[in-house]
């Protein structure tokens, strides 16, 4: 079991760091159109051809239906393999360039083939961009929307939370009251409402911000509930009363014995947020009031499958989905084990 | 009766405090509806202005909001901009099928997850138990939006069910057990996918409150007395699990709302969901402020139906001790 947790949280751990160093994994720049090739299947690997086995994965070019000539295909709809020209995988290779953490511009890539080979790993999209360094930049935007969005969230909600929790009455009914009306909401319905007063077309960035601000701020009134019911615990101690009696000020007691109390909580709240959030701006996304093309996230990504034909016969394009699936239940795992961690400390 | 009086009470303060809510939002927002007009140099910025003051967006906050409560009190819930009609009769239309939606989807998540729930608790780490537990862990962790593209993609794929709308074509012509069998052919896979999400959270929580009075010291003792596993689970264990697993029902209607907007649009349902996307879009106010309080009604309806199933089902609250066990 202990075994287990390290190896999925070290997962969990390395997809971060693959997501954050997108540019190196990357093979292209995630808006680099080629349109030679749209919708191109993803590219095979090969290690055996025609003069023998070679250690080295190597792969062919597609060629466009459009350049086949009809006679000599039996599938004319489909790309074909062009067997004349080998390209092998290299790594380490001199590609397009890219800022490394948005400080440092170097060209060096994890892995890629000589020009004019091109290695798609997953497929491209509909203007021929690389589906899997789309899926490492998207990612990028998504699983950041979800940590950004989660403290704000998690700020917000303690906030409001030890307030509510240490001075009580009024203030404590109030914002109780607002939490109520904060979680009648079916919170799709009102994350749409919220989105539908804030303005469409912004930059990338402002995008973002704006998004990752909704989706924070909404969530705000759960982890608040759990907060203040942690501190209205945590007031009454014993020990609190005795340094109250001390001459522990406000601050000295919220700071020294009842916010640490509160962390545990707020860990398997974060591990349960981020999850839900990256969803939240998947889902955004996926309806078009999210990140705008060119920008990738995983949600706008997505949104090219709400056409059926494509959903149909470029499977490949389902690719996020199941790197959402792969970020998610991850995350959730680590939210189990926080929360059975917590649970054996508090009895 | 002060117990239902208490929560009607409280229901109309919380929609008055959404409504309140939204129309705070609206004052924030720096766009309207009339932008994309004003973008437009056939249209000068005199009749913008009068279309403005036409549909009273140019008075104050505190007036608009007074005109809207009284709009709303006649069964209007303000004007639709880019409909040109009062906005409840437009929800309506959608709003039936929506209900179909979610009803369906509500009842069969009940159906299955009840049972479910409550047999694999009373068989801990069984088989069944094992398997119920592994998978609903699973699906609870993938997100909504992803199992309605995956179910998509097999029903488009494989052609198992009638994708797209809610009825075919022809719907016309049909005499009326055939119109009724399309309409449930056409909800199969939005219901679907919407009982897949939602059972996965209920089992869960109907298996852990089972399993928490199973292991309550009366139950001990009960069993300690030789009475019988079936009639102690039916008398004794399920009559006290009841309570917050019915408290959950308003809890899972939310959760259905939500997860149906979402579904609507993907499978082309029309409900809700498309129409109040399409508001977003097109930034029409009070079309936006209507879908959100029909949800909010819904929802404070939902929990009301769940006050009074706690009040025929827990004696507690009838004798109004509700403290020790309702939240």
């Amino acid at each position: 079991m202990r075994a287990r947790a390290k190896f999925l949280i070290g997962l969990l751990a390395a997809l971060h760091v693959v997501l954050l160093f997108a540019g190196f994994f990357a093979p292209y720049d995630p808006t680099t159109q080629d349109r030679e090739l749209p919708y191109a299947p993803p590219t095979r690997l090969h290690l055996r051809d025609g003069s023998g086995f070679h250690l080295r994965p190597f792969v062919y070019g597609w060629v466009n239906p459009i350049d086949v000539d009809p006679a000599d295909s039996d599938q004319p709809e489909s790309y074909k393999e062009d067997r004349s020209v080998a390209y092998p995988i290299h790594f380490f290779v001199i590609g397009s360039s890219y800022r490394v953490l948005g400080l440092y511009r170097t060209n060096r890539h994890f892995f890629g083939v000589d020009e004019p080979g091109k290695v798609f790993l997953f497929g491209t999209d509909g203007y021929g961009r690389d589906e899997l360094s789309r899926i490492l930049f998207g990612g990028q935007i998504s699983v950041a929307a979800g940590i950004v969005a989660t403290f704000i969230t998690l700020l917000a909600g303690s906030f409001l939370g030890v307030i509510a929790g240490y001075y009580g009455r009024w203030i404590d009914e109030s914002l109780m009251g607002v939490t109520e009306l904060f979680l009648s909401l079916p919170w799709l319905y009102f994350l749409l409402g919220v989105r539908a007063f804030l303005p469409l077309h912004l930059s990338a960035l402002h995008t973002f911000f704006l998004l990752t601000g909704v989706i924070g701020l909404i969530g705000w009134a759960r982890p608040a509930r759990l907060v203040r019911g942690v501190v209205l615990s945590a007031r009454s101690r014993n020990y609190v009363l005795a340094a109250r009696g001390f001459g522990g000020t406000n601050f000295y007691l919220l700071k020294r014995h009842i916010l640490p109390e509160t962390f545990g909580l707020l860990l398997t709240q974060a591990a349960l947020l981020i999850p839900k959030y990256i969803a939240a701006e998947v889902t955004l996304s996926f309806f078009g009031l999210g990140v705008n093309e060119p920008t990738p996230s995983w949600g706008n990504m997505l949104s090219t499958l709400q056409q059926y034909s494509v959903l149909v016969s470029y499977g490949w394009l389902l690719a996020p989905a199941v790197a959402l699936v792969v970020t998610s239940v991850l995350y959730s795992y680590l939210a189990e084990v926080f929360h059975s961690r917590l649970k054996s400390y508090s009895t | 009766m002060s117990y239902l009086v208490r929560r009607l009470a409280r229901a109309a303060l919380l929609l008055i405090g959404v409504s309140a809510l939204c129309f705070l939002f609206t004052e924030m927002a720096p766009g309207s509806f009339f932008d994309e007009m004003r973008l437009n140099p056939q249209i000068s910025p005199g009749t913008i202005a009068s279309l403005r003051s036409h549909y009273g967006l140019d008075q104050p906050l505190p007036v608009r909001y007074g005109r809207w409560m009284k709009s709303a009190l006649h069964g209007d819930l303000g004007y639709s901009i880019a409909y040109n009609t009062p906005v409840a009769p437009l929800l309506w239309s959608r709003a039936k099928n929506t209900l179909l939606l979610t009803i369906t989807a509500l009842l069969l998540t009940w159906i299955i997850s009840v049972p479910l729930g409550v047999w694999a608790a009373n068989r801990r780490r069984g088989l069944l138990d094992h398997a119920v537990t592994v998978t609903t862990s699973f699906l609870v962790s993938v997100p909504e939006l992803v199992i309605a593209v995956a179910l998509l993609a097999i029903a488009v794929r494989w052609q198992i069910f009638r994708v797209g709308g809610m009825i075919s074509p022809d719907f016309e012509s049909f005499p009326t057990p055939a119109k009724v069998r399309d309409i449930l052919l056409h909800l199969a896979l939005p219901a679907l996918i919407l009982v897949l999400c939602e059972t996965a959270v209920i089992v869960r929580h109907v298996r852990a409150s089972v399993l928490e009075v199973l292991g309550a010291p009366y139950v001990q003792s009960a069993r300690g007395f030789g009475i019988g596993r079936a009639r102690l689970l039916f008398r004794q264990v399920l009559p006290v699990a009841a309570n917050p697993a019915i408290s959950l029902l308003g809890f899972s209607l939310a959760g259905l709302l939500s997860g149906s907007l979402m579904v609507e649009v993907v499978c082309g349902w029309p409900g809700l969901g498309p129409m109040i996307l399409e508001a977003t879009l097109s930034r029409d106010l009070y079309l936006v402020i209507g879908g959100i309080m029909l949800s909010a009604l819904f929802m404070v309806g939902g929990n009301l139906i769940a006050d009074l199933a706690l009040l025929a089902f827990d004696p507690r609250i009838r004798t109004g001790q509700e403290g020790s066990s309702a939240s």
